[in-house]
């Protein structure tokens, strides 16, 4: 340690300090907006407004919870896909979440890049950046799954591509949600539901507690 | 008084308009016949008289995200291309029926039409799908044929369908994901089961390349059918 030029040698038996907590940033990306509405909802709201208040009311509860929260937008805005993936590879985060919102299936639909995972490299290509995340996405989606589960909720897993998922470089999970649905198909808990949605927001904010302790572990 | 002269002349004249009138709405109908022919000259469903054979269908469900194998038998044409369209509307019929488990509206009207082409390599076996292949440049007329037409390579080897769907289907199409993509892997699955050749699938709507079907599924890029297949699902 050097302070002032002149050399200080550590006093025997204080403690160093503890090393500070590496940054740990979450992207929510709140699909769609301005002019590119999304599917219309049963209660007459689009995709875009859905997603937009979830990511609000996400920010709140990460927040409170200490995590720094990159947003790809704060109000009803047209962002293109590329300017989305750029947000979240500017943010080196930790976790970027696609959120999306369906009349179509019952619970919460999960999808992971369907890139085949490849080796990090300096410069990776745009439209396949995501490759080198797919390892620690599908742990990050294992995460979310079991948090929404333990919150009751039902979820589907799959791969796809988005082309916006595609490009980032963070470990990323495009959620899709839908109305709760019974057996019987019945709609138990709509997207309208505020209860419903903070089910959702709290499970979401968990699971990415959880993913904040697994990456923070040595 | 009206002289008699004027009396013929007006019945003459008005004989004149029906004859004219009811000729006008002749050729009326049969420019509508022409043109509603013209119109769609390809056959718009299997041909009664072909012989009934076994089709598989990969249907899919919206209540869990799976794709479940449905075998039917059904008159199919010889030709590939018709055959393939045959196919598809009949998926594209069950998901329009009212208790479809994946409801989407238009049916087997939807399918303009399949074109088989030779498809172009994508390398050693990909695992997943390459977007490299997104850049694929796709001329009906068969002119991006790396193989001579009437080559081994084209007579057997693995073909590239080019679905054309209406744009009625896709503007109807419920927007979302998971049911986005239900539709388009289940159109890649249901061909690759029943056209084994056909390895890689591309879309476009009214004959022309659209970003989505209804804001999410990709269809820019070419879609590998086996990758399609129900096996390939992760589940939770």
């Amino acid at each position: 340690m050097v302070v002032s030029g002149v050399a200080v040698a550590p006093v025997a038996g204080q403690q160093a300090p503890p090393a500070p907590q590496a940054r740990f940033v979450v992207v929510l990306d709140a699909a769609h907006g301005g002019d590119e509405t999304g599917g219309r909802l049963a209660d007459s709201q689009f995709e875009k407004t859905f997603t937009l208040a979830l990511t609000m009311r996400l920010r709140s509860l990460l927040g409170a919870r200490g995590i720094q929260v990159v947003t790809t937008r704060e109000s009803d805005a047209a962002v293109a896909p590329e300017r989305r993936a750029e947000i979240a590879n500017h943010a080196a985060a930790q976790a970027c979440l696609s959120l999306h919102a369906s009349e179509s299936g019952s619970g919460i639909h999960l999808f992971v890049s369907s890139l085949a995972p490849v080796q990090p490299v300096r410069f990776p290509a745009w439209k396949t950046a995501q490759g080198a995340s797919v390892s620690r996405s599908l742990k990050l989606a294992g995460v979310v799954n079991s948090a929404l589960l333990q919150a009751g909720i039902s979820t589907t897993l799959a791969r796809t591509t988005l082309p916006v998922v595609d490009s980032m470089s963070c470990p990323a999970v495009a959620v899709e949600i839908a109305p709760e649905r019974s057996a019987l198909h019945e709609t138990t808990a709509g997207l309208g539901d505020p209860d419903y949605q903070a089910r959702v927001a709290a499970a979401l904010a968990a699971a990415l507690v959880e993913w904040r302790t697994e990456a923070h572990q040595p | 008084m009206i002289p008699r002269y004027q009396k013929i002349i007006f019945g003459l004249l008005l004989a004149a308009s029906v004859v004219m009138g009811v000729t006008l709405w002749h050729l009326r109908q049969r420019a509508h016949e022409r043109l509603i022919v013209g119109q769609d000259s390809s056959p718009t469903s299997a041909p009664q008289i072909a012989p009934s054979e076994q089709a598989t269908l990969l249907v899919a469900n919206d209540s869990d995200g799976s794709m479940l194998t449905q075998v039917l038998s059904l008159p199919l044409p010889t030709d590939p291309g018709a055959r393939a369209r045959s196919v598809l509307g009949k998926l594209l019929d069950l998901y329009a029926a009212p208790d479809a488990a994946h409801s989407v509206s238009g049916g087997a009207g939807s399918v303009i039409q399949v074109f088989l082409l030779p498809a172009a390599s994508l390398g050693p076996a990909p695992a997943k799908p390459k977007l490299e292949a997104s850049r694929t440049v796709i001329i009906l007329s068969g002119e991006s044929s790396a193989t001579p037409p009437g080559t081994q390579s084209q007579q057997f080897g693995p073909q590239l369908a080019v679905v054309n769907l209406s744009g009625a289907f896709a503007a109807n199409h419920p927007s979302g994901i998971e049911t986005e993509m239900l539709t388009v892997l289940s159109i890649c699955a249901t061909l690759h089961a029943n056209l084994p050749r056909v390895t890689q699938v591309r879309f476009l709507v009214d004959g022309t390349q659209r970003a989505t079907l209804a804001g999410h599924a990709d269809l820019t890029r070419t879609y590998l059918a086996a990758d399609a297949m129900p096996a390939e699902e992760i589940r939770p």
